[in-house]
């Protein structure tokens, strides 16, 4: 049975990882190559970087980071930020990256998505949205914000999702902007609509502060896996705690022997029955 | 030598650094005479079924990766390396695919999410060399939308439930091949490709030996 994956989420900022609170304060929060390590011995099923700075600079560090990572870790590693053409995303496969996710750029230009999907494969393209829930909605409705959620789109985050699936994307980041940061939680609603939306796998990004949220985003929110950032990089939780909870409350999870080699190799430390 | 076969395939950078981590003795090459020659081969892949085989043609190293299978050189073939080993694939239209292994390649039926995405676990069916030190059942990286149906029971040596039980990976003497991607599958991955490099007669590096 595929497993549930909890990812990490590195942001960075010139070379180091910074932890947002809806997406704006900068505190450092250490060397992602050695972040990225210690999740993969921790038993990450996948990492993401972001480039938060999403300039032609940002980008080559990224492509340096990733590259250094990836003869390191041996998981899958995903790749967001400033990507805008087939040549961005080509680089950073290149790079050691499995899958990139394309923001700002699908909606401006939604063609991206189809010609990046049709070059490299659905399982490549990942479509990350950034949305605010809109006030006074009921339903609920979200509105897609761009540019690292400075600018308002009149987009609905459903539709957009749904056109997402259409186009190619393999996968679907959703960033809620209310969340990030707070450690309040995921938005549940908003992933419940996304994923009723969508045959696509999503992925629940933003809010997470316990581990009671990683789960309620899985068995409420019906999410394929869960983003997080703060949480793991200041230790509140490893991500081998996660993990076990996770498994604990029944959820489908990976907790084989997980990252480098050590003494005693595969050890009794296996899958729950 | 090990050859790993460079005929365009997206995943060769990942297949050589997991090589390289186990301590392998390799060569990235798309020479045929290399690849005839070598002690053993691996053939990684990702993408389409027809791309892939368009690829191998024109690298001209179809034929001396059948060679070398047929000779009993050591093969480890990775996603797309396990699916070419069959009579065709249903994808593209009905692609023609190397021979080696009488069977089909076919869609995940509708119904089923695909491209099947993810870490899932891998039923490993009677001993195999290439599973050694890995614990039954283990986790392993998969992203694909199309599986082998070996027409002979006996080649199946692993097998994966996602919704139907499908064979991931197959055997036959030291040719062995994985649907999921051991170079992305974290400790237990790396275990295969030192298991496989022990196969082709090198020690790998001391703390997966």
């Amino acid at each position: 049975m595929l497993t549930r994956r909890v990812i990490p989420c590195l942001d960075v900022k010139n070379g180091r990882n910074v932890r947002g609170v809806r997406f704006s304060a900068d505190i450092d929060a250490g060397d992602p190559v050695e972040l990225a390590a210690r999740y993969d011995r921790e038993g990450a099923d996948e990492l993401v970087f972001y480039d938060i700075t999403a300039s032609a600079e940002g980008r080559n560090i990224m492509v340096d980071l990733v590259e250094r990572v990836a003869s390191q870790v041996f998981i899958p590693l995903s790749v967001g930020g400033g990507v805008r053409t087939i040549d961005d995303m080509y680089l950073m496969l290149r790079s050691g990256a499995e899958k990139v996710s394309i923001n700002s750029a699908a909606h401006q230009d939604p063609d991206l998505i189809r010609a990046c999907a049709d070059r490299f494969g659905s399982q490549c393209v990942v479509l990350s949205i950034d949305a605010l829930r809109d006030s006074h909605s009921d339903p609920p409705t979200w509105t897609i914000y761009l540019n690292g959620g400075r600018v308002r789109t009149n987009l609905d985050a459903v539709e957009i999702a749904q056109r997402g699936q259409e186009l190619g994307a393999g996968e679907i980041v959703l960033n809620s902007i209310d969340a990030d940061g707070t450690r309040e939680g995921y938005d549940v609603e908003f992933l419940r609509a996304v994923t009723d939306a969508v045959s696509i796998p999503v992925i629940a990004s933003g809010g997470a502060g316990s581990l009671e949220h990683l789960r309620d985003a899985i068995t409420l929110g019906n999410a394929h896996a869960v983003l997080a950032a703060s949480i793991f990089h200041f230790g509140v939780y490893s991500v081998q705690e996660a993990k076990e909870f996770l498994a604990a409350a029944g959820i489908p999870t990976r907790l084989d022997p997980y990252g480098q080699p050590s003494g005693g190799g595969l050890g009794p430390h296996n899958r729950p029955s | 030598m090990i050859a790993v076969v460079d005929y365009g395939a997206g995943n060769i950078h990942s297949v050589a650094r997991a090589l390289k981590r186990v301590g392998a003795s390799f060569a990235v090459t798309a020479d045929p005479a290399a690849v005839a020659a070598a002690d053993a081969v691996v053939l990684p892949g990702v993408g389409a079924a027809a791309d892939t085989m368009r690829g191998l043609r024109n690298a001209r190293v179809d034929d001396p990766v059948v060679t070398a299978i047929a000779r009993g050189t050591p093969y480890l073939g990775i996603c797309m390396g396990l699916q070419v080993l069959f009579d065709r694939s249903e994808e593209d239209n009905e692609t023609p695919c190397l021979g080696v292994l009488p069977g089909e390649v076919v869609r995940f039926p509708a119904g089923l999410e695909v491209p099947h995405m993810g870490w899932n676990q891998v039923r490993q069916v009677g001993d195999s060399p290439l599973f050694a030190g890995v614990p039954q059942d283990s986790n392993f990286y998969f992203v694909h939308s199309y599986y082998a149906r070996p027409s002979d029971e006996a080649r199946v040596s692993g097998t994966t439930d996602y919704g139907l039980e499908f064979t991931s990976v197959v055997r036959r003497d030291h040719l062995y091949a994985t649907q999921f991607h051991p170079e992305k599958s974290g400790l237990v991955g790396l275990r295969i490709y030192a298991n496989f490099i022990r196969v082709a007669g090198q020690t790998p590096a001391p703390e997966f030996d």
